[in-house]
């Protein structure tokens, strides 16, 4: 018994130590401390409404939105996204139209119309705004990565 | 026929209320009848608008709460109510024509509102949302025959500054507001409130 305590012991403190450290160099995301203390709310972050098309990071990347959606229903009842972005809209609207595999169910099949599964717009698709990240996006982008594969005598020079 | 009309006009010039109306007046001048009409006209005239404008309020729309609990709880949050600049639009705005005629004339339809008020027409959230539809339906007809006369009672095209608008908006407004092909209603539903099932709107999937 005497043994199995110690064993718990040997076993959780290091992690609860490696917790402490990793928590250090990262932003505190849970609020003040304690977490009973108010604090005022940071400002709203202005959102990028400029209308300009965002280049994606990756090819499956959903697009993000470049313009406000404040007030767009997306509910049971209407979904606003739609009145622009679907097929038959698109002409009067010129926006894009929602990509071609939102017609389709997971099988593939082609659907009459949006599937229901891709309905709530903003589960993948969101505006952005001008606030600066919390922690340091190392992201590198695809074409990037494999330069140095396609063009091996540049990497030499 | 006749004899029968004589008869009751016979009938009518002898009772003795419509004979006093009739005679001419035996102890009040000339002066006090006139003037004294006249002011009393400008009395009733005052405390009539005065009404009129009283029932033209929020606060006299909200003091029903089929209007304090569903549509105005929706407005709250929309940029109708809260802005960047404290702008409000109350609900006579958009809803009752500021010109006297036609708000006389809605102020008549809209008697037809207390009937359901007092019968609980929509007195509770469930018959209020079954009949959403038909009222937003309703709305939508009034602003689209109007060509949304209470939305440009305050966003007039002459005074829309395109190039302040975003390049969507812009085109937008440049192709059908400005062509006259659509009015503000054709695209901007649910705006101040949540809308109603869409299917079959036309511009809606």
């Amino acid at each position: 018994m005497k043994h199995g305590a110690f064993a718990f012991l040997l076993s959780v403190v290091p992690c609860l130590t490696a917790g402490v450290l990793f928590a250090q160099d990262a932003p505190r995301l849970r609020g003040p401390e304690p977490f009973t203390k108010e604090v005022p709310a940071p400002p709203m972050q202005r959102q990028v409404t400029d209308d300009v098309r965002v280049m994606r990071n990756y090819p499956d990347q959903p697009p993000v939105i470049p313009h406000s959606i404040e007030g767009y229903a997306v509910d049971l009842n209407a979904n606003k996204c739609m009145s622009c972005h679907a097929r038959k809209f698109t002409e009067q609207s010129q926006a894009p139209m929602i990509s071609v595999t939102h017609y389709q169910d997971r099988a593939g099949n082609t659907l009459g119309g949006l599937a229901p599964r891709r309905y709530v717009c903003v589960s993948c698709h969101v505006p952005q705004t001008t606030a600066t990240p919390l922690v340091e996006n190392r992201f590198t982008d695809m074409d990037a990565l494999t330069e140095p594969e396609r063009q091996p005598e540049r990497r030499r020079r | 026929m006749a004899a029968g009309i004589s008869r009751a006009w016979g009938w009518f010039r002898a009772n003795r209320w419509v004979k006093t109306a009739l005679s001419p007046p035996g102890y009040l001048s000339l002066a006090f009848l006139t003037l004294g009409g006249f002011v009393a006209g400008v009395i009733f005239w005052g405390a009539f608008n005065t009404a009129l404008e009283a029932t033209n309020t929020e606060q006299f729309c909200t003091s029903c709460h089929e209007m304090e609990a569903n549509v105005f709880e929706e407005l709250k949050g929309t940029i109708h109510f809260t802005n960047r600049s404290g702008v409000r639009a109350t609900c006579p705005d958009c809803h009752v024509p500021h010109e006297w005629t036609n708000k006389i004339a809605r102020k008549m339809q809209a008697s037809k509102e207390v009937w359901g008020h007092i019968f609980g027409s929509i007195d509770t959230r469930e018959k209020f949302l079954a009949l959403r539809k038909h009222l937003a339906e309703r709305e939508w007809a009034r602003m689209k025959a109007n060509d949304s006369l209470e939305c440009r009672n305050c966003h007039s095209d002459e005074s829309m500054d395109l190039t302040k608008q975003n390049p969507r908006a812009a085109s937008a407004h440049e192709r059908f507001l400005f062509t006259g092909q659509r009015t503000c209603i054709d695209c901007h539903k649910g705006i101040a409130h949540r809308l109603p099932d869409m299917s079959g709107v036309p511009g809606w999937e």
